[in-house]
């Protein structure tokens, strides 16, 4: 029976040491543990959190980087189709200009031919003119004896030959 | 589990108590100084006036303990224990009254004129209890020192043994079983957790008090959940008490009775509960180890001591699960009291 009799001194003990230590622990030991705790759960969840921020941030980065990148390629390639067509462009114009040239050129050249031609038929002409008078003056120095009016004849022939 | 095992022990220990008388009957034991295992298993798990540890031959190796008394007319008066008794064989008895007061044969105070009085004195428990006090407090104040010292890093020494234990106390049991309001309640929870874990802890070790095994400390214990229970009782758990909802009128002369009982039932079985586990695992390992005193045989002795320590091995467990329990419960009858919640949801 003595087993479940609760004995009054051992209750006045206990009430008083447990509600002692009651107050003790909540104030030195629960309070600051508690707080330190609570504490270091937040920083622990402000870490996680930055990081996931941060590693947002850096694939944005990355995904900028890689954006920019293929910007700077396309103008490349733009720059560089760019030039691509002047180069063709200056060579096709250069092309152009020396065929013009050349063709200019030898149209002076056929111009010129021409005209030296002209002049050497003429020469010819007047040297196969003087030759062929002369023949003929050495052929007709037996035949005429006016050698004046033989040369009027064929120099009235000549300038007839050259109207044509 | 607990439960059965808790069965189990009492139905051995009333077997082997029985057994033991039976063999004392019998008179097969008769060179022990007269000291029954009944009352040998019963001294140790009751409280007593001077705290006794072993006996050396005939000479009793005993801490005696201050003997405080008050009484409306002489006020308040100390003696020692050592005064009450016999000096030899250390037994208490009337025929020692010491200025007016006795302890008799069975450790009760007594006073020699019959007037009356209350018996404050430090008993065997009321030590063991300080001494727990100290354990508790040196762990958990060494614990908060190394958060105050280094601040909010990661736990080292004491505080990595408290704070897996704080952290199970404040999310699994008080905000789990109270809820949202959880927060006021976690200091309470955990001082009793560490108070009765660290006493079943310390409990059993040879020589020590039954102290979370003893009915006044446990009633103790469960007033205080009772009282703080009942003063954070909210407008809805005073309403189901006496108004319970979707019960009709008549009803409610059978229902609101059954329901105060109810309040008063809830911290009786916390203390009820907390009480006979202890003082079951007490009873069971103290009675395998009487059995080595009456059978006086090597095998009893061998296979006393596997019992015990497989016995003390679930002790520990059960100074755990016992601690875990009654804080549960507590957690859960605040919760009952705080919970907000319409009557429509099942109870």
């Amino acid at each position: 029976m003595d087993l479940i009799l609760p004995s009054s001194g051992l209750i006045f003990w206990q009430l008083f040491a447990f509600l002692a230590l009651l107050f003790i622990l909540k104030k030195f030991a629960w309070k600051p543990m508690l707080a330190a705790i609570e504490e270091r759960e937040t920083s622990i969840n402000n870490a996680l959190k930055a990081a996931e921020t941060a590693r947002n941030e850096m694939a944005n980065l990355k995904a900028e980087n890689e954006k920019l990148l293929a910007d700077a390629r396309l103008e490349r390639d733009i720059i560089l189709k760019k030039a691509q067509d002047a180069s063709v462009k200056m060579i096709d114009d250069a092309k152009n200009e020396a065929i013009k040239a050349g063709a200019l050129m030898i149209e002076n050249a056929k111009a010129v031919i021409e005209t030296e031609k002209r002049a050497a038929l003429a020469e010819v002409k007047t040297q196969v003119a003087t030759l062929s008078l002369e023949v003929t003056e050495k052929l007709l120095r037996k035949n005429l004896s006016d050698d004046k009016s033989q040369k009027d004849l064929v120099d009235g022939f000549i300038k007839e030959l050259k109207l044509n | 589990m607990t439960r059965k095992f808790l069965s189990l022990s009492i139905l051995l220990s009333a077997f082997l108590l029985s057994f033991s008388s039976m063999s004392l009957a019998a008179g097969a034991d008769s060179e022990e100084g007269g000291e029954d295992p009944t009352s040998f298993i019963m001294h140790h798990i009751k409280d007593s006036h001077e705290w006794h540890f072993f006996n050396v031959g005939h000479t009793h190796v005993t801490l005696p303990l201050p003997v405080i008394v008050y009484s409306g007319d002489r006020g308040l008066e100390f003696f020692n224990s050592k005064d009450f008794q016999n000096p030899d064989t250390h037994k208490f008895g009337e025929e020692y009254a010491h200025e007016g007061y006795f302890i008799d044969s069975h450790d009760h105070m007594g006073r020699v004129d019959n007037a009356s009085f209350t018996d404050l004195s430090i008993t065997k428990n009321v030590a063991m209890m300080l001494l727990v006090i100290v354990i508790v407090l040196t762990l958990t104040l060494s614990a908060a020192g190394h958060y105050k010292k280094h601040g909010a890093v990661a736990p080292k020494g004491a505080a990595a043994i408290v704070e897996p234990i704080v952290i199970f106390v404040r999310d699994e049991i008080a905000h789990s079983a109270i809820g949202p309001k959880y927060k006021k309640f976690v200091p309470y929870l955990l001082t009793l957790f560490f108070f009765i874990w660290i006493g079943n802890l310390v409990g059993l070790m040879p020589g020590a008090a039954n102290l979370t095994g003893n009915i006044a400390v446990t009633a103790t214990l469960a007033v205080l959940t009772f009282i703080i229970v009942n003063v954070n009782g909210n407008k809805d758990y005073w309403k189901h008490v006496f108004m319970t909802p979707g019960v009709p009128i008549p009803l409610l002369l059978v229902i609101v009775p059954v329901e105060i009982i109810g309040l008063f039932t809830k911290p009786f079985a916390l203390m009820v509960r907390l009480f006979v586990a202890i003082t079951a695992g007490h009873i069971v390992i103290l009675a395998f180890i009487a059995l080595v005193f009456i059978f006086q045989s090597y095998t009893i002795g061998v296979v006393s001591t596997l019992m015990v320590t497989f016995i003390n091995l679930i002790e520990l467990l059960v100074a755990t699960i016992q601690a875990y329990v009654f804080t549960l419960f507590t957690a859960m009858y605040i919760g009952s009291a705080v919970a907000e919640h319409d009557h429509d949801e099942a109870h």
